[in-house]
């Protein structure tokens, strides 16, 4: 039986979570005898051409080049796994959708003419099917292997969507948040990390992106109104690398929106 | 343009074997090579912009999202930025556990790019998978001592990739005594590999490259009196270059070159420079550990490298040295006071510049009274790089012009993995518009 063919596919990203492939240290070898590694850029000079039988894709979509090369990549794919906050949720250059992209170039770029860009970043799941979303800013090396030897046997990825708090109850850690009053996005972000900040002694930022119906509402009231952390505080967590994540996002704008009708009654 | 003889280019359309997304195009003539375009197109990502209104406490684990690989280096670049603003020196306990995770970073990146991306050029291969075929123990054994690498990143970062343990004066958790002996103990294991990996890479077969003297490489790297540097020193270069950090911005420029419309990192007073593992060497060999200068010596290495297809033999040599180092750290350590050392928000502007494991990456930041941020400066070693890379090209090219093109090609690919490009990283690179000559683009 010929191998399944695996493809890696880059688009705006920081190469992290492909990475977690070579980081593989163990595996690797065994994973290059179990599938044949058609196409990955960063990792060979070789090239098979497709249809492919899976497809890792990280990073997102923020020129209109690679608007269209997704859609050519998904035609090339059997099976399609994001993998990561950029390309599940936009990534961390998603915070230009809270922002004018013009200005952003200007500021960075002695000749803002020359950039082609979106005024957004998109996950890919803006732009063409996706068969699974493996998230998280890295995402955990476990869960990819796992994800990739599920797709290969045809059955569901086990990855759980639960909180990070469950990881840490499973972890025995004392809980940051009730012992020491510190804010931590544990409650509404999805498992995956192991529950690392809280183990490191501070609160998760939410780099693994929204949990399966997170209560972002309540989170932030408590993080304000109970811990006392500050407006901006609350939004800048909601806003990091999975700011375009729709549970996110909602919420981030509603703060926002509120501080804006605020700051007009101040001025009345 | 010319018409006169017959013009041929090479085009690589997307890079393999670097970090990120990059293209090669080159014209050439039988009078010689006419134009050498390292492109990159890579889309901006806007680092520098949306760090603006951001917290000074947020930017090590912002900017560690430039890179994957080298998160650690824009960790420590922004920490000591910060830390300068606000005037804040970690006590040596502290700055002993930095410099542990740097070795760690140096160790997995290094091994990464020496066994996965660059080795495949020197025997023949498309990529590590394959020349673990012929070659099974050398790519185990690459494979091992990177995981070395990466257990000093996980234990010190909590992981390998966007580490979430460092913090604007020093760490989150400090590591317990235990943990740090089983680490020395997997460290001591995996040195023995890392010396075997010095001895095989100088018995790779180089091409002869050297610059002539009108040509000569600056090489420009930090210089620290007592160790071989990687969290702090004065940036200076074997042209005579000896500045600190803040003055970067008063020595280096950057330029939007038009033929490539990306962004070059330039001396004002010289032009192109070389940052990354040759410079450091070439800058401070003398502070290498003593195993690390031994072993050199054996393999036969000069202790200064103008060759760039011998920085697979330097950053090997600089893996040994940071095992050295890493060993060294745990065998002394004493355990801080605190974690880390406490910090209030205050106005200024921070400078700092560190050795990522490419070379020289500069950071910095202005705050407001409130510690929010509001201006980012970050240049990464791959944009300092960028023109250098080009030259090496240029130079190299007439000699290998009559070789048949796929030979060519991948010639000139391997130059310029020599430097290990980190494309990600270079937050400033961009997608390039066509060019209106009329003649093809990559």
């Amino acid at each position: 039986m010929d191998k399944a063919k695996l493809a890696v596919w880059k688009f705006a990203s920081c190469d992290g979570c492909q990475l977690s492939l070579l980081d593989c240290e163990d595996e690797l070898l065994q994973l290059a005898d179990t599938v044949d590694i058609a196409y990955f850029k960063e990792a060979s000079s070789r090239e098979a051409e497709g249809p492919y039988d899976l497809s890792l894709v990280e990073g997102s979509i923020t020129t209109a080049a690679d608007r269209d090369r997704i859609r050519e990549v998904r035609r090339q794919s059997r099976n399609l796994i994001t993998i990561g906050a950029c390309a599940t949720a936009g990534g961390i250059q998603a915070l230009r959708n809270f922002a004018d992209v013009e200005e952003f170039t200007a500021v960075v770029y002695a000749e803002p003419q020359y950039i082609a860009t979106l005024g957004t970043s998109t996950p890919i799941s803006a732009h063409v099917s996706v068969d699974f979303e493996l998230q998280g800013c890295p995402i955990n090396k476990r869960q990819l292997l796992e994800v990739i030897s599920a797709f290969l046997h045809r059955r569901p990825p086990q990855i759980p969507s639960h909180s990070v708090c469950i990881e840490c109850k499973l972890r025995g850690n004392v809980c940051v948040w009730v012992a020491h009053g510190t804010p931590c996005m544990g409650p509404v972000t999805h498992a995956g990390c192991g529950a690392i900040c809280p183990t490191y002694n501070r609160g998760c930022y939410g780099c693994y992106g929204p949990k399966e119906n997170p209560n972002t509402g309540s989170l932030s009231h408590w993080w304000q109104r109970e811990l006392g952390a500050e407006e901006a505080t609350v939004v800048e967590n909601l806003r990091n690398f999975n700011a375009g994540a729709p549970a996110f996002e909602r919420e981030s704008r509603r703060w926002t929106d509120r501080q804006s009708r605020e700051g007009g009654h101040d001025k009345e | 343009m010319t018409k006169s003889k017959k013009s041929k280019t090479i085009k690589v359309d997307y890079l393999a074997r670097v970090e990120g997304e990059g293209a090669l195009y080159i014209r050439y003539d039988d009078s010689g090579v006419q134009d050498v375009q390292l492109k990159i197109f890579e889309p901006p990502r806007f680092f520098e912009a949306f760090l603006r209104g951001r917290d000074y406490m947020e930017a090590p684990d912002i900017t560690a999202r430039i890179c994957g690989i080298c998160p650690v280096a824009y960790q420590m670049s922004a920490l000591h930025a910060m830390e300068d603003a606000l005037g804040l020196t970690p006590t040596p306990e502290l700055r002993a556990l930095r410099r542990l995770i740097y070795c760690g970073e140096w160790i997995e990146s290094h091994v990464l790019h020496i066994y996965m991306l660059h080795a495949p050029d020197f025997l023949g291969y498309d990529s590590a998978v394959d020349m673990a075929r012929d070659h099974p123990r050398v790519v185990q054994e690459g494979l091992q001592i990177k995981k070395t690498g990466n257990a000093i990143v996980n234990l010190l970062g909590g992981r390998e990739v966007h580490p979430i343990n460092v913090r604007v004066g020093g760490f989150y958790r400090i590591p317990t005594l235990e943990e740090l002996h089983k680490l020395g103990e997997e460290l001591l294991t995996a040195r023995g590999l890392a010396e075997q990996m010095v001895r095989w890479a100088a018995s790779l077969p180089f091409p002869k490259f050297e610059r002539s003297d009108g040509d000569k490489y600056e090489f420009v790297a930090l210089t620290h009196p007592g160790e071989y540097p990687m969290n702090e020193g004065r940036i200076t270069s074997t042209c005579g270059l000896d500045i600190s950090a803040r003055e970067y911005d008063r020595h280096f420029r950057e330029e939007h070159v038009p033929h490539t419309n990306a962004l070059h990192s330039l001396l004002r007073e010289r032009g192109p420079y070389m940052v990354g593992p040759m410079a450091r060497y070439n800058l401070n060999a003398e502070h290498l550990s003593a195993t690390a200068k031994k072993v050199a010596r054996e393999v036969g290495f000069p202790t200064f490298c103008n060759n760039p297809f011998q920085s697979i033999v330097v950053r090997s040599i600089e893996v040994l040295h940071a095992f050295d180092e890493a060993i060294e750290i745990i065998n002394q350590y004493r355990a801080p006071q605190a974690p880390y050392m406490p910090s209030t928000a205050q106005a200024g502007t921070g400078y700092a510049a560190t050795e990522a494991p490419r070379g020289l990456l500069y950071h910095r930041y202005s705050l407001d009274e409130d510690g929010k941020i509001t201006d980012a400066k970050i240049v990464p070693p791959t944009s300092q790089n960028q023109k250098t890379i080009e030259d090496d090209l240029r130079i190299m090219l007439p000699k290998y012009l009559h070789l048949p093109e796929d030979k060519l090609q991948a010639q000139c690919e391997q130059a310029i993995r020599n430097y290990d490009p980190c494309i990600s990283c270079a937050t400033h690179f961009l997608k390039i518009h066509l060019d209106r000559n009329g003649r093809d683009n990559p």
